[in-house]
This record gives C-alpha cells, sequence and structure tokens, in this order.
C-alpha cells in the first residue's frame, strides 16, 4: 500500500468509526426511532445461535433473522410500554473496537469490529461479547447500513437470558 | 460428629412428608399451590431425587447423530452423558459422560464424529459402544484389569419413541410406550404431520433465567397469559394482515402420568398447513398442496389435527413439544429451586424444501426464542413472580382457572394435571410405596 492509500484507509476506518460510535449512541440513549433510519429498506440484522455461528437464515435457525419490516416491528416493539422484558428499558452499553474496514465493489464497504455490550437492569448485570459484521453502503448523506450481523462469543446464553435488547 | 449446635437442614424425605403443598378442593372448586414448591431448597432436593431420577427424560433426537459414530452430549436430569450412535451396532448408546478409571469426562465436544474416546487425562481409550479398548501400561496392574467391567457406564435405561430419545437413571421405571400413555398420539400428529420423518434444525437456544422450573412448564401451555403478556407479537402479527378475530379457541386434555395437552385454533399461520400473510403471498400455493396432501393419506379429519390444531404437550416433567407457528423442542433442568436452564431446538420434516424451512424458521424465531417477541417476555413474567413469591404475605398460588367445566384451552386444567401428579410423585405415599 503507498502511502497515500494507507492513509485514505486510515481515513475511511475512522469514518467508519465515527458512524458505529454514533450508532451506539443512539442504541444507548434509545433513540430507536433514530437508529432506525441508518438502515436501507432491504437491510437485515441477524444473530445467529452460540452454537451455530455461521448460520444461514435460510436453512438454520437463528435467534434473530430481522428482515426491514420484522426491524421496525422490533423497534415499535421496543418503543411501547408491552416489550415487558424492556419496560422499563435497560441501561446498555455498546462497545466498539479492532474496527477493520474492507473496500467491496459498488461503493459498499465490509466491516469487521469486536463489541462489547453491557446491559444492567433491575439490578442485573449482563454482558454481550462478539464480533461484528457490517455491510455498509457509501451515500451522499453517509453511510447506510445493509447488513448488520452480531456474532456472540459466548458458548451459550445461560449468563445473559435472552436477546431482547439490540446488540 | 454432631456437636447440637449446627442449623438443623430437614432432610429431603422428612419435608416432602410435610405436603401437600398442593391443594386440590372439587367441592368448592379451588386448586392451590403453595409457593413452597418455587422456593424451597429441601423441596428442590426432593424434586431432584424424586422426579429428575426417576423419569423418562428427554435426551436428543436420533436425527442429531444419523452416523455411525456421530455424538452429542448434554446434561440430562442435571447429570453429563453423550449420545452416540454405536460404530458396530448402529444402536444409540447413551452413557454416563465419566472415565471408570478416575473420573475425567471422555467427552468433550458438544458434537461430532468419533470412533473412539480417549480420556485425556490417562488415556484410557474406550470405542462407540462403550467398550474399554485401551489402557497404557496395563502391566503395572499386577491382578489384570477386567476390560469388560471397566467399560463406560450405560445410563440404566435407555429407549426412543418416533425418534425422540428419552434416558432414566432407574432401571426399574416402567417401559417408555407405557409411561407415555396418551402423549403418544399426540407425539404421532406432529411426527406425522411432517410427513412421518423429522430432524433438528442445525442452532439451538440455550438460556436460562431466574424462576422455578415448574413456573416454565406451566407458561409452556398457558393460554391465559397469550394476549396480555405476547400483546406486541399480536400487534405486529395485525400490522402485516393477520386477522386476530377468531381469537383462540380449544381444549385441554389429561394424557395420564402428568402428561397433558391444549390443542386449540388460534390466529397465527403454521408452516404445516395453515397460509397467513406472514408467510408471503408466493407461499399460498405450497401450503395448500401440503395440506391436499396430508388428506390424501391421513384424511379429512385427521389431516385438520395436523393442519389447523395448535398443541401445546407436556410430556411430564420436563419436555415440552410446541406444534405451533412452528414447532419446538424444550427441555429445562432446575440446577436451584430459583433457576432453570433451558434448551430448545425447532423440530422440521426431514427434507423439507428449501423455501419452506425458511418459512418455517422464520414463523419460530419471530415468536420464539430468547430474540424473538414473545420468549424474553414470558422470562420477565416467570422471574417477576419468583420475586413477587420473595415478598411473602401471600402464601399459595390459585390454579383454579375452569374448574367445573369442561376444560377449554385458556383454562389452567393442564397445570393441575401437571401438578397432581408432581404431589403424588413427592408425597409419603410415594414414599411408602418405595420402601415396600
Amino acid at each position: 500500500m503507498t502511502a497515500v492509500a494507507s492513509q485514505r484507509h486510515v481515513f475511511l476506518r475512522q469514518q467508519v468509526e465515527e458512524f458505529l460510535y454514533a450508532e451506539a449512541a443512539l442504541l444507548d440513549t434509545w433513540a430507536l426511532d433514530d437508529w432506525l433510519l441508518l438502515f436501507d429498506e432491504d437491510a437485515k440484522y441477524e444473530v445467529p445461535c452460540n452454537d451455530a455461528l455461521d448460520g444461514d437464515p435460510a436453512r438454520d435457525l437463528l435467534l434473530i433473522d430481522d428482515n426491514y419490516l420484522r426491524l421496525a416491528a422490533r423497534v415499535t416493539r421496543l418503543d411501547s410500554r408491552r416489550a415487558h422484558r424492556e419496560y422499563p428499558h435497560s441501561r446498555t452499553n455498546h462497545q466498539v473496537f479492532n474496527v477493520r474496514v474492507q473496500d467491496l465493489p459498488a461503493d459498499e464497504l465490509s466491516v469487521n469490529a469486536s463489541f462489547t455490550v453491557w446491559r444492567f437492569r433491575a439490578g442485573r448485570t449482563s454482558c454481550y461479547v462478539g464480533q461484528y459484521h457490517y455491510r455498509l453502503r457509501r451515500s451522499a448523506g453517509g453511510f447506510r447500513i445493509a447488513v448488520k450481523r452480531a456474532e456472540l462469543d459466548m458458548t451459550d446464553l445461560r449468563s445473559v437470558g435472552d436477546v431482547a435488547i439490540i446488540l | 460428629m454432631s456437636t447440637g449446635v449446627e442449623p438443623r437442614v430437614a432432610p429431603a424425605t422428612e419435608v416432602a412428608a410435610q405436603l401437600p403443598v398442593v391443594v386440590d378442593d372439587p367441592v368448592a372448586q379451588r386448586f392451590r399451590v403453595h409457593r413452597s414448591a418455587m422456593t424451597s431448597p429441601e423441596i428442590h432436593r426432593a424434586e431432584v431425587e424424586r422426579i429428575f431420577a426417576k423419569s423418562w427424560l428427554y435426551v436428543g433426537h436420533e436425527s442429531e447423530i444419523p452416523e455411525p459414530g456421530d455424538f452429542v452430549r448434554r446434561p440430562v436430569g442435571g447429570r453429563p452423558v453423550f449420545m452416540v450412535r454405536g460404530a458396530k451396532t448402529g444402536n444409540i448408546n447413551v452413557f454416563h459422560n465419566t472415565c471408570t478409571h478416575r473420573g475425567a469426562l471422555v467427552c468433550r465436544q458438544d458434537s461430532g464424529n468419533s470412533k473412539v474416546f480417549q480420556c485425556f487425562y490417562h488415556a484410557w481409550t474406550f470405542d462407540s459402544e462403550g467398550q474399554l479398548k485401551g489402557v497404557p501400561d496395563r502391566d503395572a496392574y499386577a491382578g489384570g484389569l477386567n476390560f469388560d467391567e471397566l467399560g463406560l457406564k450405560r445410563v440404566a435405561r435407555v429407549e426412543t419413541y418416533r425418534g425422540f430419545v428419552f434416558a432414566c437413571f432407574d432401571p426399574d421405571i416402567e417401559d417408555l410406550p407405557t409411561y407415555l400413555a396418551g402423549a403418544k398420539e399426540y407425539i404421532d400428529l406432529v411426527v406425522d404431520g411432517c410427513g412421518g420423518s423429522v430432524e433438528m434444525a442445525r442452532g439451538t437456544n440455550q438460556y436460562s433465567f431466574g424462576a422455578n422450573w415448574k413456573l416454565l412448564v406451566e407458561n409452556s401451555f398457558d393460554g391465559y397469559h397469550a394476549e396480555s403478556t405476547h400483546d406486541t407479537y399480536f400487534k405486529y402479527l395485525v400490522s402485516i394482515g393477520t386477522d386476530l378475530r377468531g381469537g383462540v379457541s380449544g381444549q385441554a386434555v389429561d394424557l395420564g402420568n402428568g402428561h397433558a395437552v391444549i390443542e386449540y385454533s388460534s390466529p397465527w399461520g403454521r408452516p404445516v398447513a395453515k397460509w397467513e400473510p406472514l408467510f408471503g403471498a408466493d407461499a399460498h400455493t405450497e401450503i395448500d398442496r401440503l395440506r391436499t396432501d396430508l388428506v390424501a393419506r391421513h384424511g379429512e379429519q385427521r389431516a385438520h389435527a395436523m393442519a389447523e390444531v395448535n398443541r401445546n404437550l407436556l410430556i411430564y416433567p420436563n419436555l415440552i413439544i410446541n406444534d405451533i407457528m412452528a414447532v419446538t423442542v424444550r427441555t429445562f433442568y432446575p440446577p436451584a429451586p430459583d433457576t432453570v436452564d433451558v434448551t430448545a431446538w425447532a423440530l422440521a420434516p426431514r427434507n423439507e424444501p428449501a423455501s419452506l424451512r425458511h418459512r418455517r424458521l422464520d414463523s419460530f424465531l419471530t415468536f420464539l426464542g430468547p430474540g424473538g417477541f414473545a420468549t424474553p417476555d414470558d422470562l420477565e413474567a416467570l422471574e417477576s413472580c419468583q420475586q413477587g413469591f420473595a415478598s411473602g404475605g401471600v402464601e399459595w398460588n390459585d390454579i383454579s382457572r375452569g374448574m367445573g367445566r369442561v376444560p377449554v384451552a385458556n383454562d389452567e386444567e393442564q397445570m393441575r394435571v401437571f401438578w397432581r401428579h408432581w404431589q403424588h410423585q413427592m408425597s409419603a405415599a410415594a414414599d411408602r410405596a418405595g420402601a415396600r
């Protein structure tokens, strides 16, 4: 990589990091309607089962396999007072590290990052650890999310119970 | 040696003798369960001895280990065991997961294929039929080693029904078909509705929460809670065009030996074979064809039971097969009175066409599992009950709903069936029978 290309790559990664930090802030402040605006209408949000991290939603059982419609419904659900597991809401802290960015054709980016999501509610502490896999699109208004997939490193969900929050 | 000053912990048998904690009063039409059943460490200890050590418990499904040497390991009744298809016999073997030498686990992977299981501690080696095959430096045993006696220890009883593998730690238990009683024909409906041959989809839900396991038994076939607890799921169905007007209607059936089922019609769709908007317009023809197929093979009445009727089935004590918007197989175990470990799978027809499988899984995870629109709210409800028990002031749970009428699916008769059998197994009468 030439010095110029390397500098350009660092700049790109910084832009992506800014984007991921902004996304985390929307989740942590429960601004879910604004968070949903980051997604394109053909977007996917996936969380595979702990024992099948390469799970393909067409063949394998996932924990979450949201298209845009169900993602929007998930936001509506979490905004309501009837999502009992999340009413009142948990305090969360979405932390993103080890961000690696790769250019894809057609103005898309592949982004891999580590995450730690802390969740605190009614005296209980839960911690989700894993890898984010994003496919981002460049647009005039900034990045758009085409795919967000959160693969959990925990071998099971015994310590956290559920994934009612958005990772 | 007792000093006479330690706090006295009553043995399990003594506490159980203080039961009944279940009061069944058909005259007053009241059914009550004392909340100590959910909170008492002594009752929990008695459950481990009397229920989990003496019932047929679900281990897994034959389809998980199709080839010789295929294995899965998991806890059953809180004990580490593994299930392996014998390379010589093709039989399903379920072994205590412990080396006969000094105790270490011999199967240390969750699943895989192996012809041998070697304990890494001293390298004793067993084959997939449990036979001891190798001991390093065996000349050191002057008296010789009896390889036949030192094979892996089988769980006392193992039997299968329609591919569902059960084990029991008590050698004297009745055979599995007798034990399953009326539950057999409901398992048949599920399996035959899936074309007669089923498998578990890849991907397991393994989660835990802070409530007594019997609250999960109740919740797994509780029609009464659906509308209030799962409001957000029903709103989602409405938003995609599902017609909720039919509601939920049906009945509860006592299947004997503590097993029970609720069977009912519902607004949601079923991959076999009731279309709904969630499945998409292009699925209509395919699902209609599945239904026509069922009628041709089983006649209209049985086809109706398979296609349109939902089943929430309890196989006593801790196996749930819910044939609802998808089929879930769920088993659980309490490591403590206020904790339950749940493991759940999606059951599906073997070799199901890809488009149907995708829709089935989609339907499953929308409602079910730790990321679904319903299961997390169930966990919240059950933990909330457990926390409420700690408040005291109220000693009894009321489970009387629907007594004195033909029990409908939204009543609590199916829970009473469970509790009556639980009481029977835990009671002093069961003690006396055991002493004979």
